[in-house]
């Protein structure tokens, strides 16, 4: 090989190397599950986080990225959302929640993720990497979360998935496609209120002992569900003749075997006790979601260890005669119950809110270091993905934020570097380009 | 000596109603910040400053550590009141939300808790031309005309883009569609309500010059809907038009220009940042969310650097809520325009008090804290701007209407009153069951 040959060699591998392998300089490193550690640098191999030190040397050729000053947090993770499948809540066509029937364990919500929506690139702005998503949705018009499984609605919504905020496609952003099932957990329906009477929608003329009956009913038609779904299990166990497989069952397999969780949403402390009592019935893992009057029912909670997935601390009290900053104050009830929980935005629009709500809830009560696990290491661990995500430790994916305060929670904090999997990520989005744009309009 | 102990009395008495609040950093928005102390007597402030005297039996309050605020100003808000929306006729300019003010909603509590002195209370969107709003203060446990801020300058509702449109496209089976329908006939209704409105002027005028001249003259009957468009004609009362998309805002611009008169205030005004330079020209103002996008159609070119460049083009601009959640939390909203647009500490709390106050012209008594002002003040416990900030005590007319601190020592008392109420209820029900009378039956209400 001449002379020239061996440099074009040499450039070749260098611009061929992997991109996902690099030095960062000149940071704290808050790693979540241990101890902040100053003036390090932090080194990123094959997308996983490979050493953190002060004297750690960048082998030749490789990238260093000097971040003096700044801090490196564990990307954010948001616990329940629709981000990527409502891009518009109020316009249906663009909403991909919600599918109608009653039992859809089958259904799983990666599949119906737009990767090129507007909605991921302004998410990661404000530090979230990953997320869960809700198939029967976080607030859009598809199946609200506040569709709590009231008169014929869906019981089984489908199966969450948890993904990055960045990829190609669906399937370079999954890293999970099943974490959990979600159900509506039965409820009264809901009255139609003075907004219903003026669209001319008819008030029911049926008793609340009725409705209770019937929300007595609903839990009974998803215990039924579950008893045939065992009932398939165990035809399938024993190869029994003439067996055909069932989509809606086999997807309930995993629930059955306690690998995946059911995420219950249940609002109100009379609902909680039902999911706790169907919990112990079914012997199945349970996620309750999307609770905002726990009553009495956290110790309860902890005894039977089950996680929570906090709405936003962004709430009016529950009842009137709540006090002014119950929802506030929540989160730090929660935690002093023992009981493990994790933020969600339940919603795609305020979805880059998601650090802002751990804020407020430490400004009413949570400790500090509980409110930044609450939205990394812990949704981590109930999610089931602590050993690739959730806080920065040898082995783990780079999945990585870098701001350039320290207190990644607060407003006028910045994002100035985001990694997944130790690939740079783009922060710029729709609001960065139009803010450019129209400033510079003549 | 009757009456030296007269005067005595007297001088007690206002001595009491003097507070001084000492050693909080005092952030005036519109005189600096600094650490000093403010004196409030008679429910105004008197005195503001790094130094100043504390007059003899003047009620202490110390604020050492604390922030103090003008009282936030929510310029779009729809609590405290029964209904807002009289979406039946596209014109709905006879109508007022001032008619059914409800004092007890613990909306404005809740307010309160956040900070909130003064909202501007608006007729909802649902038709082109809405109704007139009202200027409340947030003096809880007051009556309803006791909420009114006394001389605020009376305002209208417009709306255009999807919701008064939304009627001309019925949704439901067997609902009537009402005009309009697009937003080309949403500037139909304007021009024409104004139309009519200017010739309601002009027979009034004639009617009164004809008068003076001694000549026998019918007045013309009053119509409360055209009398309503011509003193937004006459300048007398502000026009708040909700509105989104650029283009919309531009055909108010122009149709305003034409018809000869303002818009005080775009409202949401989310795509203000692509017409910046046209509403500046038009002198309107632009009261607006800090970060709410792609909700619905007209929102999906929201972005939350709109506040900064309406600002950074000359726009007069506030953050309002429209939202009784949101409201309770109006000074991380500035806190947001920090980040989204790089505006000075100043500049972002100037969006929720002296902003607000200008577009709603109540600026001469609230807004800042300075002398002759209303004693409209919130405490925090730390910089308002940040999202660990709480408000600890809120003051109106220099009176203290929430404290943190009673509230939450207030608690468990109300829960024990809560409890006895429904005890005596249960007994009630049991003594009635006892006596063979069948229990009400609950329906559902």
């Amino acid at each position: 090989m001449n002379r020239l040959g061996l440099l074009m060699a040499i450039a070749g591998a260098l611009t061929a190397a992997p991109n996902d392998t690099f030095l960062l300089r000149g940071v704290t490193v808050h790693p979540v599950t241990g101890p902040k550690i100053e003036n390090t640098s932090l080194l990123v191999q094959d997308g996983k986080i490979a050493e953190i030190g002060p004297k750690i040397v960048a082998p030749k050729g490789m990238k260093v990225i000097d971040a003096k000053g700044m801090h490196v947090w564990p990307g954010f993770i948001d616990s329940a959302t629709d981000t990527g499948m409502n891009e518009i809540s109020s316009v249906r066509e663009t909403v991909d929640t919600g599918e109608v029937g009653t039992f859809n364990p089958q259904i799983r919500a990666a599949v119906a993720v737009n990767p090129s929506s507007e909605h991921f690139p302004v998410v990661r702005g404000n530090g979230t990497t990953s997320m869960v998503l809700m198939p029967g949705g976080a607030g859009g018009r598809g199946g609200p979360f506040g569709r709590l499984g009231g008169g014929d609605g869906p019981l089984i919504q489908g199966q969450a998935s948890m993904i990055h905020t960045d990829g190609w496609t669906w399937e370079e952003m999954e890293v999970n496609r099943s974490v959990g099932m979600q159900v509506a957990f039965p409820d009264t329906p809901r009255i139609p209120g003075r907004f219903a009477a003026m669209l001319g929608m008819d008030r029911p003329q049926t008793t609340f002992a009725d409705m209770d009956r019937q929300r007595l009913d609903r839990i009974k038609r998803l215990a039924d569900f579950m008893t045939d779904a065992r009932r398939y299990q165990k035809a399938k166990a024993a190869k029994e003749p003439g067996f055909r497989t069932d989509l809606k069952f086999e997807a309930m397999l995993p629930v059955l075997e306690g690998r995946t969780p059911l995420v219950m949403v249940a609002n109100k402390q009379k609902n909680v006790r039902e999911v706790i009592k169907f919990a112990d019935e079914q012997k199945v893992k349970v996620v309750l979601a999307g609770t905002d009057d726990f009553g009495n029912t956290l110790p309860d909670l902890k005894a039977k260890n089950i996680p929570v997935i906090l709405g936003p601390t962004y709430e009016l009290p529950a009842e009137e005669d709540h006090a002014y900053d119950e929802p506030f104050t929540r989160p730090g009830e929660i935690f002093k119950s023992g009981v493990k929980f994790a933020f969600g935005s339940f919603g795609t629009q305020f979805a880059r809110n998601l650090p802002y709500n751990a804020a407020n809830a430490v400004a009413f009560g949570l400790p500090y270091d509980e409110a930044i696990k609450a939205i990394t290491i812990n949704p981590a661990e109930i999610w089931g993905v602590a050993d690739k995500i959730g806080s920065i430790e040898k082995g783990k994916w780079a999945d990585l934020i870098v701001t350039d305060r320290e207190d990644p929670l607060e407003i006028t904090t910045n994002v100035k570097h985001m990694f997944i999997r130790g690939q740079a990520v783009d922060l710029t989005s729709k609001h960065t380009r139009y803010y450019e744009k129209y400033l510079n309009r003549p | 000596m009757r009456i030296a102990i007269l005067l005595a009395g007297i001088a007690a008495g206002l001595a009491a109603q003097t507070v001084v609040l000492q050693n909080g950093t005092i952030m005036t928005v519109t005189k600096g910040t600094f650490k000093g102390a403010i004196v409030i007597k008679d429910g105004k402030i008197v005195e503001v400053g790094d130094k100043v005297l504390v007059p003899t039996g003047a009620q202490v309050i110390d604020a050492t550590g604390q922030y103090i605020i003008p009282g936030i100003i929510d310029c779009h808000s729809h609590i405290a009141v029964e209904s807002i929306n009289e979406g039946s006729v596209s014109v709905s300019a006879m109508v007022g939300v001032g008619d059914n003010i409800n004092p007890e909603e613990i909306e404005i509590y809740r307010a309160l808790a956040g900070g909130v002195t003064t909202a501007n209370v608006l007729h909802g969107s649902a038709n082109a031309i809405g109704g007139k709003n009202v200027v409340l203060k947030m003096r809880w446990g007051k009556d309803a005309e006791a909420l009114r801020f006394e001389g605020a300058k009376p305002g209208i509702k417009f709306a255009l883009g999807e919701n008064p449109k939304r009627q001309g496209n019925p949704t439901q089976p067997g609902q009537r569609a009402r005009y309009p329908a697009t937003r080309m006939g949403v500037e139909d209704v304007i021009r024409d309500a104004f139309t009519e409105a200017k010739s309601y002027q002009a027979s009034w005028k004639e009617y009164e010059e004809r008068s003076k001249r001694g000549e026998r003259a019918l007045p013309p009957r009053r119509d409360l809907k055209l009398e309503a468009l011509v003193e937004v004609l006459e300048g007398k009362r502000l026009v708040h038009a909700h509105c989104y998309r650029a283009d919309e805002i531009l055909m108010l611009i122009r149709t305003a220009d034409e018809m000869g008169f303002k818009i005080k205030t775009f409202q949401h005004v989310l795509e203000g940042y692509k017409v910046a330079k046209e509403i500046a020209a038009h002198g309107a103002g632009g009261s607006t969310f800090s970060d709410w996008w792609a909700y619905k159609a007209e929102a999906y070119d929201a972005i939350p650097y709109n506040a900064a460049i309406m600002h950074k083009k000359g726009v007069l601009v506030s953050l309002n809520s429209d939202s009784a959640e949101l409201m309770r939390r109006l000074n991380t909203e500035a806190g947001k325009v920090m980040k989204y647009g790089g505006l000075t500490e100043n500049e972002a709390l100037a969006m929720v008090t002296i902003n607000p106050a200008r577009q709603l012209e109540i600026d001469n008594r609230v807004g800042s804290i300075e002398a002759g002002k209303d004693a409209d003040l919130v405490v925090y416990d730390k910089n308002p701007l940040s999202v660990y900030a709480k408000v600890q005590k809120v003051f109106i007319d220099g009176t203290k209407y929430f404290d943190r601190d009673t509230d939450i020592s207030e608690r468990n008392r109300k829960a024990l009153e809560k409890k006895r109420l429904l005890d005596a209820e249960k007994a009630r029900q049991d003594e009635q069951k006892k006596q063979g009378m069948p229990p009400a039956r609950r329906t559902g209400e």
